[in-house]
């Protein structure tokens, strides 16, 4: 039974319907790929007993007739950024050793109220803060692809463990977040499902925070109809979170019902970025090719503030994780340093627990919000923002959504862009935009480079609009055809 | 009223703005659902967010919101409709989170005023500048163990309204009288309890000197976290003196924190300008804008009670108390609750008299507060109305007050049982006027000798006979009518 773990989630939910398996068999066959591929390094903490536990509890469930949602007895892997009661929770940060939760964040509760099994804790970015999950205090993660030189890749970031445990089928599925295209770029990185819902879908409430405007949850998957399915569960209105939207959820399932004719899809020029590899630009093609077929019309757009997103990106971003961070000081929980006084303290306990990166971005962010260069940076770059914004909704005018290269590189070997901070940010470029409008975004792979390795393209929706991302993807993944699997 | 000191060179006078913290009154704080009730063991009344645990968000407390708008309406201000509120970073173990979510350039109230009663029944109005909403600090102790510093969160979270005064006043007294008409305000709205011991109102000061005449602003001092009105005047007081003196010796004082000493009544620096924190405040992104509709401010609005300031306006002119009587009354919300219970169906100025006399002296002598009087509004209503009603005479109701403050009691049963009503027989008080001038054959000589004035010690005779139960009117009747015969 050990090919259970390599279902997808609505693969899953049928043979548990079926009794053709039970959760607790497809959760054995899950912490089983999990000991043999512990080379990945996907996960920081693993949960063998809490996930036999819900297993069986789901099965019980299941018995009584008393099914919970289309992820009862699904095994996941958590995001190490959510907080998971009684679970040792990291950011993968050595500030947070010994760090355990007394309460579960709102996304986390909302999945096993729906009855997903968790099998652990997915390794990431320390603070999500990185694009290749060579950040994380405990050790990179392990692309499961390999280029044809063999080298170890890296799976993206910051959502890499999640990504490297949906890729290498150690999960069914698993969360991520995504601040500037922790989802979507380690999906394209590894070739599955990312999908970042509009900022305010899911709760924040209990999310380790990087930055706060930005940081949204999301489900990574095997297909595009199991991202609708786990979505379904995660989202919704928390009193708990102030900027969590008060709207009412669709079924995300049933927006993969409709076709994609006469759906306007607009190709951004801006997206054609310098030193862009011509097999990404001739796949954003092929994409463009598929929606069309399918009855869809493509029409050339304008975002013309596309080329100030990232550095308004990375000015934003480290303001807002300057003060998230800020709590880390060692007085109440996780690392202490001492020192000979309260601010030598600080100075030890943040100097040992935070990474190199890290403290960058807290340096920068520190920089940016400091008297004499706010207005210079911060207040100039929410400005920016804004028009980023609009550039989407002026666009939203003409189109429906908006498709693009999710990344601009297929993924890289590990300790490449190591020592070049801006070189790695621009990972980053087409995948941040979004993230500063808000607005949904979902990476699909869509095909190969020419050295074997997946390569994904990027659907962006309006406001709220899920539904209409959900069915271009599907569209999008069927045309695509993308079924090869790492190690093949 | 002018305050100034002489400096060697010229006068001075002194420019004070005040800076006071209102703890707001709520059940909860103003980001989470913590207790923010006073006391309680350390760290009893912290919830996750108090403890900025990872991942935990604020979400504002309506009620909170209430108090502060409630607030800037009773100081006539201006309620902003946006406000934003903003993250102002420091490290502080008391201080969890990092950064105190406080408001910056956008905060929930603008500019309003206050009036300031000031002594000899004059009046000076103060500007507000602003009002807003922040969230309180916890408590660093220092004194539990040797070398390590404990923390308490109780107060981390709870609500507190900052209210910056324009820098308007001129002299200690005005920044008492500021003080005091701002708790008294804050009290009759039940925004905040006002009880500065409890520092549930803290006050900073900013004081600077200018030569008199002059409308410059010089370099100000802070003066942090003085807790009582009395502390408050004299740090001024220090403070002023000491810019004087710097002046005169030609330096200057630097812009810069300073504590005050209340045991040796200085003020010493905290930290200077150097040292002053970049706070890096930013709109706080775990929070929207908050944003209030007209109708809910008017509904506030609606709500209001009646203010010391209407409450004086009111006993002056319906009551016809004097300016300086109605100032004492309204000045607390229970006194004037007090007098009004007293004045109730009865003569305000009589009633007026009794309470600010004789109840709040007796109060200030056995240092006891109104609410716990032991004499009750109800008796002492019944004890005018026994002087109304000829029962007793004004002294005699003296001597039952006296006994009311020591034992308490109805007074209608201590005339009873003491045998204090006033003798209104015509013909009992005329045999004891008959008897006094039988008896005193020289003075009445001396009255019909044409010294009236005499006739008040017969009236103190005929008062001392009859144990002071004689009604005064008809003695002072009976002997003019029997001495002039």
């Amino acid at each position: 039974m050990s090919d259970l773990s390599k279902l997808t989630i609505a693969k899953a939910r049928d043979g548990l319907t079926k009794g053709d398996f039970t959760s607790v068999e497809l959760t054995e066959s899950c912490l089983a790929a999990m000991t043999a591929n512990k080379g990945l390094n996907a996960f920081i903490t693993e949960t063998p007993e809490i996930a036999l536990e819900r297993a069986k509890q789901s099965d019980a469930r299941r018995a009584a007739g008393t099914v919970a949602s289309g992820m009862d007895g699904v095994p996941i892997a958590v995001k190490d950024l959510f907080c998971t009661e009684g679970v040792l929770t990291t950011a993968a940060s050595h500030i947070l050793d010994g760090y355990t939760p007394v309460y579960e964040s709102t996304v986390s509760a909302k999945l096993k109220t729906d009855g997903a099994v968790m099998l652990g804790k997915a390794n990431l970015d320390e603070f999500a803060m990185g694009s290749a999950n060579v950040t994380s205090y405990y050790g990179n993660v392990v692309n499961p692809w390999k280029g044809k030189d063999g080298k170890d890749l890296v799976p993206g970031g910051s959502s890499g463990g999640s990504a490297a445990a949906v890729a290498g089928d150690l999960c069914l599925a698993a969360t991520g977040t995504d601040t500037g295209g922790s989802i979507r770029q380690p999906a394209s990185f590894c070739g599955i499902v990312g999908l970042k819902p509009t900022y305010g879908r899911c709760s924040r409430w209990g999310i380790i925070a990087f930055a706060s405007s930005l940081d949204q949850a999301g489900p990574m998957t095997k297909t595009v109809r199991d991202a609708a399915i786990m979505l379904q569960s995660m989202a919704g209105h928390d009193p708990k979170d102030s900027t969590s939207a008060p709207h009412a959820l669709p079924n995300f399932e049933d927006a993969l019902k409709g076709d994609v004719k006469g759906l306007k899809v607009g190709i951004p020029k801006e997206y054609r970025v310098d030193g862009m590899p011509s097999e990404i630009e001739a796949l954003w093609k092929k994409g463009a090719n598929w929606l069309k077929d399918a009855g869809a019309e493509i029409v050339d757009i304008s975002l013309p503030h596309t080329k100030y997103a990232l550095p308004v990106y990375y000015i934003v971003a480290p303001a807002e994780a300057s003060a998230n961070l800020a709590r880390y000081d060692g007085v109440r929980y996780g690392l202490r340093v001492d020192g000979q006084s309260i601010d030598e303290m600080y100075m030890n306990t943040r100097g040992e627990g935070f990474g190199k990166e890290v403290q960058r971005r807290v340096m920068i962010g520190t920089y940016v919000l400091s008297a004499g260069y706010y207005d210079a940076y911060y207040r100039k770059a929410q400005q920016i923002r804004t028009l980023i914004a609009k550039d989407f909704t002026d666009a939203y005018q003409k189109v429906d959504v908006i498709l693009t290269p999710t990344a601009p590189s297929a993924a890289f070997a590990i300790g490449e862009n190591q020592n070049d901070p801006l070189a790695m940010y621009l990972n980053d470029v087409f995948t941040v935009p979004a993230s500063l409008a808000g607005i949904p975004g979902m990476s699909i792979p869509a095909g190969l480079s020419e050295n074997g390795l997946p390569l994904g393209l990027q659907l962006l929706g309006k406001s709220f609009d899920e539904e209409t991302v959900l069915r271009a993807a599907g569209v999008m993944e069927q045309a695509a055809a993308f079924t090869a699997k790492p190690g093949q | 009223m002018s305050y100034i000191i002489q400096g060697e060179t010229c006068d001075w006078e002194v420019v004070i703005g005040l800076e006071v913290h209102c703890q707001v009154t709520s059940k909860s704080k103003l980001f989470s659902g913590g207790s923010a009730s006073f006391g309680g063991a350390p760290n009893d009344h912290v919830d996750l967010l108090d403890a900025g645990l990872p991942g935990m968000l604020p979400v504002v407390n309506a009620h909170c919101v209430e108090q502060a708008v409630r607030t800037g309406l009773g100081l006539k201000a201006q309620i902003n409709k946006r406000s934003v509120f903003s993250r102002k970073n420091y490290f502080y173990a008391d201080m969890p989170l990092g950064y105190q979510i406080s408001q910056y350039d956008q905060p929930i109230v603008g500019e309003g005023t206050i009036l300031l009663e000031l002594e000899g029944g004059k009046t000076k109005e103060v500007g507000i500048e602003r009002l807003h909403l922040e969230a309180d600090a916890g408590k660093s102790m220092h004194d539990q163990h040797p070398t390590k510093t404990f923390v308490d969160l109780n107060r981390a979270g709870v609500a507190l309204m900052e209210i910056v005064s324009k820098p308007d006043m001129r002299t200690p007294e005005e920044a008492g009288a500021y003080l005091r008409k701002l708790r008294s305000i804050v009290r009759y709205l039940e925004t905040c309890d006002g009880n500065m011991d409890e520092g549930s109102m803290r006050c900073d000061a900013n004081v600077s000197v200018r030569p008199v005449g002059s409308d410059e602003l010089r370099t100000r001092c802070e003066i942090k976290n003085v807790n009582s009105v009395r502390f408050v005047m004299q740090a001024i007081e220090y403070e002023a003196q000491r810019h004087v003196e710097l002046y005169d010796e030609g330096e200057e004082p630097i812009q810069e924190t300073r504590l005050f000493d209340s045991n040796a009544g200085t003020t010493r620096s905290m930290r200077s300008k150097e040292h002053a924190h970049d706070y890096r405040y930013f709109p706080e992104p775990d929070l929207l804008p908050l944003d209030l509709t007209d109708e809910y401010i008017q509904n506030i609005q609606a709500s209001l009670p009646e203010l010391p300031d209407e409450r004086r306006e009111r006993y002056v002119n319906d009551f016809g108390l004097s300016s300086i009587d109605a100032g004492v009354l309204v000045a607390e919300k229970e006194n004037a609750a007090y007098f009004e219970a007293v004045a109730k169906g009865r003569d305000p100025k009589l009633a007026a008299n009794w309470v600010t006399t004789n109840l709040f002296g007796a109060l200030k002598k056995i240092g006891k507060p109104i609410s716990e009087s032991p004499v009750s509004a109800e008796d002492l209503g019944k004890l005018l109305d026994l002087i109304s009603n000829d029962t007793i005479s004004g002294r005699i109701a003296k001597d039952v007050f006296e006994e009311m403050v020591e034992n308490g009691g109805d007074p209608e049963k201590i005339v009873e049982e003491k045998g204090l009503k006033q003798i209104t027989d015509t013909g009992a008080i005329e045999g004891i006027v008959d008897d006094i001038i039988a008896k005193n054959p020289d003075q009445v000589a001396q009255f019909k000798g044409g010294n009236e004035k005499i006739i008040g010690w017969f009236v103190g005779q005929v008062m001392k006979m009859s144990q002071g139960k004689a009604n005064p009117g008809m003695v002072n009747k009976l002997l003019k009518d029997k001495l002039s015969d």
